[in-house]
């Protein structure tokens, strides 16, 4: 049984600059894994190269055993892999439900078509206002995405990241910007709505990494120093390190 | 479940009216004047229609900024003359009613070639590619005159064979019936296609093409099949303009029939999808409306045009729908005497600008030999300081009382705004 996600030796440069050198790491099935570090460590280069978004430089990506090394973003969230922004990244001047409509369209195979009345395409209708349901917002139904709170077009953009019913979810930093109430109802959404998924998430906020992850791994300088159990991280003398010799509960 | 049930309407009544309206406008809009230049006019409009409306595809509705797009409406009309001079000549059989799908199809099948190569990018690099391939078809009209005709163009004759049902396509009237049947037909699939999951897509690749990558599509692919639609329709345009004018020249594919169509669709509304066809009437009563009244048409155009992107960037539909929006929520009463006020003040501006535009025109042309006009029933020297004073004084006094009702309007348009958003969300 392969991993759902693989990384080989993943590496990016950019001009002479190494931003990823060589990340190794396997991602089981269904497993919810963190990837934490401090800033420019390169998460969110790593997650660019894994979603297709920048091509690496060296190293092999694989998705449930299957090489999508160098693969363009759309080709890769067709085999299952979907992912989120740090900066909020919707459609903003469609509505919420059009946004997740927008999202369930390729899955459901309805692709480039223009010989279906999008208004007559019940299966679509019904999963994107499902998928609304689960991140509370059908009350904002047809308010354009532009003009949502905050912690709407938070909301919105992992909707629109779980809309197409993706086997691997890349998360990057969900809860940035987000007080406490946010988060704790962020995690909550999160926890639900990747119920069954694999779930890779970047997050600068510890306590919402322990509460989520099954398994952390640790990125300094663009190399994974640490990958493991939440309690084998907290005690790790290399983490600890990098993290100034503070304890991680304080980060 | 109520809601959603409360949603899907038997019978959706504004629907119905506004395409029975559509219908009924353009049925009886000969009727209000027969005469041969109403008829020209008419038929010119639904024409810039069904070319505005296509052209809209890529800008308001997946956000590509074309100065190309007459390339396909106008190598859909040289294709649809040839194709109906050897109908004329007897080498090919095909009726003269089908010929604007001769059109579409020429334009589809370019779309296809040239919108591969401008549809791979975005912004101001597919804003340039799409000037570059417009110059360059443009260029090839005078290297090629086998099929372009050269300088004086491809001329045609309409009048095919024997009428069928008594329609020859000889009157005029007959044949702007076949164009507000092809303009009708058209927009319903305009329309149409904007509810369709390409349709949809190709807004969401608009807002943000890069997320669009991210649940599945490929820009670039979205683009291009949007571009081909839209030349499709853009060719049908063209195919109805060499019915209509029997004769297709390099000015069918250049640079200012590109222009043209940018300026009718964002006068009209870029935002709304009726917008293009409001555009296409207005411009259509400038270039040939005004054209025929007054040499100074082009530079009314320019005015307006920059009034419109200045004050009005969503165009006379934006204007519309936000007027409807006070009507409903009832703030329009307290709007009523500023518009009158902006009326006035705006029509004595145009009366100083029309004023100067028209006493410079006639003097640059007519000039001492005949110095004395008569302008709107004023009898007037142009070598006298009078009527220039006058016109000047005029534009100055109007432009600063249009600026002043208009500080004053926007007041009371903010205003009603403002009750509108305390008064709650429903009308």
């Amino acid at each position: 049984m392969s991993a759902a996600l693989e990384l080989r030796g993943v590496a990016k440069s950019f001009g002479r600059t190494e931003i990823i050198r060589g990340v190794d790491l396997a991602v089981e099935r269904g497993e919810r894994h963190a990837i934490i570090g401090p800033n420019g460590a390169g998460k969110s280069t790593l997650f660019n190269l894994v979603s297709g978004r920048f091509p690496a430089s060296d190293g092999k990506i694989l998705l449930n055993g299957e090489d999508i090394t160098g693969l363009a973003p759309y080709e890769i969230n067709r085999k299952g892999l979907s992912r989120s922004f740090q900066v909020t990244n919707i459609f903003h001047r469609l509505s919420v439900f059009e946004n997740i409509r927008c999202a369930v369209l390729w899955p459901l195979g309805y692709r480039y078509s223009f010989w279906h009345r999008l208004g007559a395409l019940g299966d679509a209708r019904s999963r994107a206002e499902e998928i609304m349901q689960s991140i509370g917002l059908e009350r904002r139904r047809d308010t354009p995405a532009g003009v949502l709170s905050y912690a709407e077009q938070r909301a919105l953009e992992i909707g629109v990241t779980i809309a197409g019913g993706a086997e691997v979810i890349l998360l990057d930093e969900p809860t940035a910007g987000m007080n406490r109430t946010e988060t704790a109802h962020a995690v909550e959404l999160i926890r639900a709505v990747t119920r069954g998924k694999t779930l890779v998430m970047v997050e600068h906020d510890m306590s919402v990494v322990f509460d989520l992850a099954d398994r952390i791994s640790v990125l300094v300088y663009g190399a994974l120093i640490a990958t493991g159990a939440p309690a084998a991280i907290r005690s790790d003398r290399a983490v600890q390190e990098a993290y100034l010799g503070r304890s991680l509960d304080d980060a | 479940m109520t809601a959603r049930s409360l949603r899907y309407k038997p019978v959706d009544l504004g629907r119905w009216l506004a395409w029975g309206g559509f219908a009924l406008v353009l049925l009886a809009a000969p009727l209000v004047s027969g005469t041969s230049f109403a008829i020209t006019l008419l038929s010119q409009m639904g024409i810039g229609i069904v070319f505005a409306l296509s052209y809209n595809m890529l800008l308001g509705q997946s956000g590509m900024l074309s100065f190309g797009h007459a390339v396909y409406s106008g190598l859909g009309a040289y294709i649809a003359a040839h194709a109906l001079n050897l109908v004329g000549r007897g080498q090919l059989a095909f009726p003269v009613t089908l010929l604007p799908l001769v059109g579409g199809i020429s334009g589809m099948l370019f779309a296809v070639a040239f919108g591969y190569v401008t549809t791979r990018r975005s912004g101001t690099t597919f804003a340039m590619i799409s000037l570059g391939i417009g110059e360059l078809v443009a260029a090839c009209s005078l290297m090629f005159p086998g099929f372009f005709g050269g300088e004086g163009g491809v001329t045609t004759n309409r009048v095919v064979g024997q009428p069928i049902l008594g329609i020859s396509y000889g009157p005029a009237i007959q044949v702007y019936y076949l164009i507000a049947a092809w303009t009708f037909a058209c927009t319903a699939a305009m329309y149409a296609f904007t509810h369709t999951p390409l349709g949809r897509i190709a807004n969401a690749v608009r807002d943000n093409p890069e997320r669009a990558e991210f649940i599945g599509y490929s820009p670039q692919r979205v683009r291009w099949f949007v571009m081909i639609i839209a030349g499709f329709f853009a060719g049908v345009a063209g195919g109805l303009a060499c019915i209509n004018f029997e004769i297709v020249s390099a000015e069918n594919v250049g640079a200012a029939r590109s222009g043209g169509v940018l300026i009718a669709t964002f006068i009209g509304g870029a935002g709304f999808f009726f917008g293009p066809i409001l555009g296409a009437i207005v411009y259509a009563a400038m270039v040939t409306g005004v054209g025929t009244l007054t040499k100074a048409w082009l530079l009314y155009l320019g005015v307006l045009f920059l009034v419109m992107v200045l004050f009005a960037p969503g165009g006379f539909a934006s204007l519309i729908v936000m007027n409807l929006r006070m009507a409903r929520f009832g703030q329009l009463g307290r709007l009523v005497p500023h518009y009158i006020a902006l009326a006035c003040a705006g029509l004595a501006a145009l009366a100083g600008l029309v004023g100067l535009a028209e006493i410079t025109y006639y003097f640059s042309l007519e000039g001492e030999a005949r110095p004395r006009t008569e302008l709107f029933g004023i009898a007037m020297n142009v070598m006298t300081a009078a009527p220039w004073a006058g016109a000047a004084a005029l534009l100055v006094v109007g432009v600063a009382l249009t600026a002043l009702a208009w500080r004053r309007f926007r007041r009371e348009w903010d205003a009603g705004q403002r009750a509108i958003q305390e008064g709650g969300n429903r009308p």
